[in-house]
Formats: C-alpha cells, structure tokens, sequence
C-alpha cells in the first residue's frame, strides 16, 4: 500500500466515523421525540385538560390543576423576569456600554445562565419558602425569573449592540435625550430580537423541573391561590413519572408531550424568527 | 464609541439608574446565593468542618452524620462519562456539518441537533426510566458484562446484577444532554477557520480529514475546549435528567451497574424530607459545594471562550 492510500483510507475512515456521530445525534433525537409522541398521543384526551387529579390509584382524572399552575407559574415569572432582564441588558449595551462593569456583569450573567437551577431553588427555599413557614407559588415564579433574568438580559445586550450606533447619533443629534433615543429608536430597531430572546428564555423556564421542587412544590387539587403550594405539569411529571400506578405514568406521558410540543414551538418560532431577522 | 453625555434631562437619569439598578441584580442574586446558603449551612459547616465534610463518606440522616465525598464522587463520576461519551460524537457532528454535509443538509442537522438542547431535562429523565433503562438492562448491560467478563480490571466495571438503574445509564443519559452544547460551540469555532488556511492546505494537497485534523483542529481548539468546558459545568448540575435513573445510593462504587448518588439527585430526593436541622443544613452545604464547584468550572469556560473570540478577531 503507497503511503498516498493509507492517507486516503484513514481519510475515509475518520469522516465516516464523523457522519456516523452526526447520524447518531439525529437518532438520538428521533428516539427521544418519537417515544414522547407516541406515549403521548396515546394517554391525551380532553379528561386530561378538564378534570382534576383522580384520588391516588383510582383510573381516570385529569392535569387540570397543573395546567393551570403551570401557566401561573410562567406567567408571573415573565412577568417578573423580562422586564428585570430587558432593563439590565438596556444598561449594559447603552448607559454602561465599553466600562468594566458592563463586562463584569456581562461575563457573570453568562455563568448564571448555566447555574444548576436546584441551586437556584434551594436558595428561594431558604428565602422564601421558610420564612412564609409553607411552599408557595410565588417562590416558584421568583426561582424561575432568577434563572430567566440573565438569558434576557444576555440576549438583549446582544441585541442592542447590533442597532448601528449612527442611528442613535441621528437623534442625538435632534435634540433626543438618551433615554427617548434609547426607547424610541433603539428598542424600535432591536424589537424582534428581543422579542425572540423573551420567547427563548420562556421556552427555557417551562420545562425546569428543579427549582419547583422545593418552592412551588405541588397540589393534588385545583387552586390558583399564588401563595399556597401550586401544582405544575413538570413537578406532576417527576411525581406521576416515578408513582407505581400505570394511570399515573400514561398521564406523566401526556404531560410531557403537551410541554415538549410547546417548548418545540417556542424554540423552532425563535431561531426561525432569528434566521429571517438577522440573515 | 464610549458615551460622555451630560445628562442634565431628570428623566434620563431616572431611566439610567433603574437600568442600571436591573442589571445589578445579577451581581446581588450571585451574592444572596453565596451568603444565603452559607448562612443555611453554618450549622453543618460548624459540625463537620470543610475537609472533613469533603472527605467523609457517611450519610446518616439517622445518626446525623453526614459526609459529601459519596455526593461529589457520583457526580464527578457521571460528569467524567457522559464527557467521555459524548465529546467524540460532538466533535463528529461538528466535523460533519462544517466540512462534509452538502449545503442543504447543514441547516437542518444543524437545528436538528440545537432542538436536542431545547428538549426539558425531565423529558430525557422520563425517557431514561422507561424507555433506555429496560433497554439497559436487557440488551446493552449483559453484553457488555459478557464481553468483558475474562478481562481482569475492566470486568470490575461491570459487576453486580444490570438493573438500568444505575451509573452507567445515567451517564448516557447525560451524554445526549450535552453533546448539542459542544457540538453548537465547536461547529461555532470551526466555521471561524479562515478559508484561506484551509485552501493553503488542500492546495500542497492534503485530504480533507488532515485538514480537518492539522488545521481546523489545531485553530479552534481554544473553542472547542472552551465549549467541552462548558458542557462540564452543565453536566454536573443537570438534576432531573439523572433523578430518574441514579436510584439514591450513598456509597462508593466501582462498577457502573450500581446505583449512586450525585449532589443534584440527593438534593432533589431528600431536601423536601428533611426532618431536622443538622440534615437541612447539610443539604445546604451540598448545594453550596455544587454552587462552587460549578461556578468555578463555567468561570474557566468562559475565560477560554473569550481567550478565543479575542483570538480569532484579531
């Protein structure tokens, strides 16, 4: 064998082993969905969206209540968390745009986006869940927004430093003060992209699992009363999932096809929105 | 481009000290975690010590006696095999979507595998428990037992009854987590390559794959390393992905057909029980090790992550 075939066959061995992995990571993916969609579509009915929680064993009921808690819980952690996160990114791509503080945030709101979010809910525990003397739905949507805050404030830093800064000079130049140019021309041109990094980071929240488990904890019955123990579909998965009843686990099947289709949603809608955007 | 306006507009000023005051909250919720959960944890911390904590092995709610060493060496462990799994198929996917896929393909496989990212870690946990866990247990386990059972050293890995419930199930689960997070960083690196350096190479005739090896590698290394990094700090905090198949076993073991204990398990199966003081408070302290040692592993990634935006910008 000449010293060129070895090349090419160690060549052909080596990118074969390449397509192989990427095929590997599609399979993967295909496992995981397709198991979902099928055990899912099997145990989703309309007793599901309208009943609540059947007592433990019995056949039937429904997620009505974790549902509900779910949509709370997001809810009232965008609610918190964009504006916290829109703001502080405003700071750090405008007032504070080239100083050190700028950067130091920037560096460490990127070290918070990959914090282990149980972390995140041992802290609110500890802040305010003991204190209240119960676990509550507030602590869960506060845990959630800590972990929403520096994605947000991430993606619009990023966002805003893509709006040309001639632009601003524009309207300086009329006249503006800052924070006219800053809301009225700024948040103008960036608004997409902010709007696609709020989308991401709840696509981010509504799965996590972790920091409910010890803040919003759950609730066998239904209730929209933020400030007792509130049900969410992730912690139903997690209890349902790891429960002897088969009941049990269909109902855990069709709670993760309902949040994996809405995370999918949300995650497909953004980076397609990003594509069109920003080619 | 650095702003010295005068801001003599009130309203300008109020603006600027809420945005700023909203981007400080960062810093504050980094510092509330640290102070809270030392705080929490004193107790323990006053008990145990930090060596002792460190290196014992005991965890008896009962006895209130407790150690991390079994909590860090599950964690530690499963974080160093899915890495292992992992990077080699990461790197693959990367290398494919830069270098080999036609343009049409690069898109989609490209999404394909960032939608691997977006999937809940409770969905890959759940998936374990009923779906890769009996397929564990039945096939992939007694196989591997099968073949390495003459081998001396290697068959220790897989002693013991193949339950699926266990590390080695764990740490694949884990893999799949974090292969899109190396590969979206490294694809990110490779494609920064200038064209020129490969066109160099290709022209005194080298193959594809000793383009791939001498020169894409070598150039965005410092990415790729910063990414794998990256993965690590996720790894080790992932917590529902393992819940569902670690079992809760606080003790050491050497085969990876055993079930076992990471911080993140222990924390999310014991913390809502805990019945008394000393055995919160060690939690605490679990969560604050976890706490640092992520924080100082996603600090060197990103340290690398910049050293290689400053490299290739320049």
């Amino acid at each position: 064998m000449t010293i060129v075939q070895k090349r090419k066959i160690e060549g052909t061995i080596a990118l074969t082993f390449s397509t192989l992995a990427a095929f590997l990571g599609l399979f993967w993916l295909v496992f995981i969905l397709g198991d979902v969609l099928v055990h899912g579509m099997k145990a989703l009915n309309l007793n599901l969206f309208i009943n609540d929680p059947a007592p433990a064993g019995v056949e039937g009921g429904g997620l009505r209540n974790a549902f509900v808690g779910q949509l709370l819980i997001t809810l009232f952690a965008t609610v918190i968390g964009v504006p916290v996160g829109v703001l502080g990114g405003t700071f750090l791509a405008e007032y504070a745009r080239g100083r050190m503080i700028a950067r130091m945030i920037s560096i460490l709101a990127d070290i918070m986006v990959s914090v282990p979010s149980i972390v995140i809910g041992t802290f609110i525990y500890a802040a305010l869940v003991r204190p209240v003397g119960h676990f509550n739905g507030w602590a869960g949507s506060i845990a959630l927004a800590i972990i929403m805050v520096p994605v947000v404030l991430r993606t619009t830093e990023d966002m805003l430093s893509l709006v040309p800064w001639t632009l601003r000079e524009a309207a300086f130049a009329l006249g503006a003060p800052y924070y006219k140019v800053i809301t009225q021309i700024v948040y103008r041109g960036a608004a997409t992209g902010i709007l696609t990094g709020i989308l991401l980071s709840i696509a981010r929240v509504a799965g996590e699992t972790a920091p409910l488990l010890f803040t919003s904890f759950n609730n066998s019955f239904y209730s929209v009363n933020m400030n007792q123990p509130i049900s969410s579909l992730t912690v139903t998965i997690f209890q349902y999932a790891m429960g002897p009843y088969d009941s049990w686990h269909e109902q855990a099947w069709a709670a993760a096809f309902v949040i994996t289709i809405f995370i999918l949603i949300l995650t497909i809608t953004g980076r397609l929105i990003i594509k069109w955007r920003y080619r | 481009m650095a702003i010295t306006l005068k801001r003599k507009n009130p309203v300008d000023l109020i603006f600027s000290s809420i945005t700023g005051l909203a981007s400080v909250t960062v810093i504050i919720f980094i510092i509330g975690i640290v102070y809270v959960l030392m705080s929490e944890s004193s107790l323990a911390i006053e008990k145990f010590g930090i060596l002792k904590f460190l290196s014992s092995t005991e965890w008896n709610p009962v006895k209130e006696d407790f150690g991390a060493l079994t909590n860090i060496y599950g964690t530690v462990l499963t974080t160093f095999l899915s890495l292992l799994f992992a990077i080699p198929v990461a790197i693959g996917i990367a290398i494919f979507v830069t270098e080999i896929a036609p343009d049409f393909l690069k898109g989609p496989i490209g999404i394909a595998i960032e939608l691997l990212a977006a999937i809940p870690s409770i969905i890959y946990g759940m998936w374990g428990l009923f779906t890769l866990s009996p397929i564990m247990s039945n096939h992939i386990e007694p196989f591997l037992k099968k073949v390495t059972a003459g081998i001396p050293l290697v068959n220790i890995l897989f002693q013991g009854t193949p339950m699926g419930i266990d590390i080695l199930t764990a740490s694949v689960i884990l893999s799949i987590m974090i292969i899109p997070f190396t590969a979206s960083i490294s694809r990110d690196s490779f494609n920064l390559t200038p064209s020129v350096v490969k066109e160099s190479a290709y022209a005194i005739g080298a193959t594809q794959w000793e383009v791939v090896k001498n020169v894409v590698l070598p150039y965005s290394k410092l990415g790729v390393f910063g990414g794998i990094v990256l993965s690590l700090g996720r790894a080790l905090g992932e917590t529902m992905a393992v819940a569902f198949v670690l079992g809760n076993n606080h003790r050491i073991t050497t085969s990876l057909l055993d079930a076992a204990a990471t911080i993140t398990v222990t924390l999310a199966n014991e913390f809502a029980e805990a019945d008394n003081d000393v055995y919160l408070s060690s939690l605490f302290y679990l969560a604050l090790v976890l706490f640092v040692m992520s924080f100082i592993t996603l600090a060197i990634a990103k340290f690398f992550l910049l050293k290689a935006e400053r490299k290739y910008s320049r």
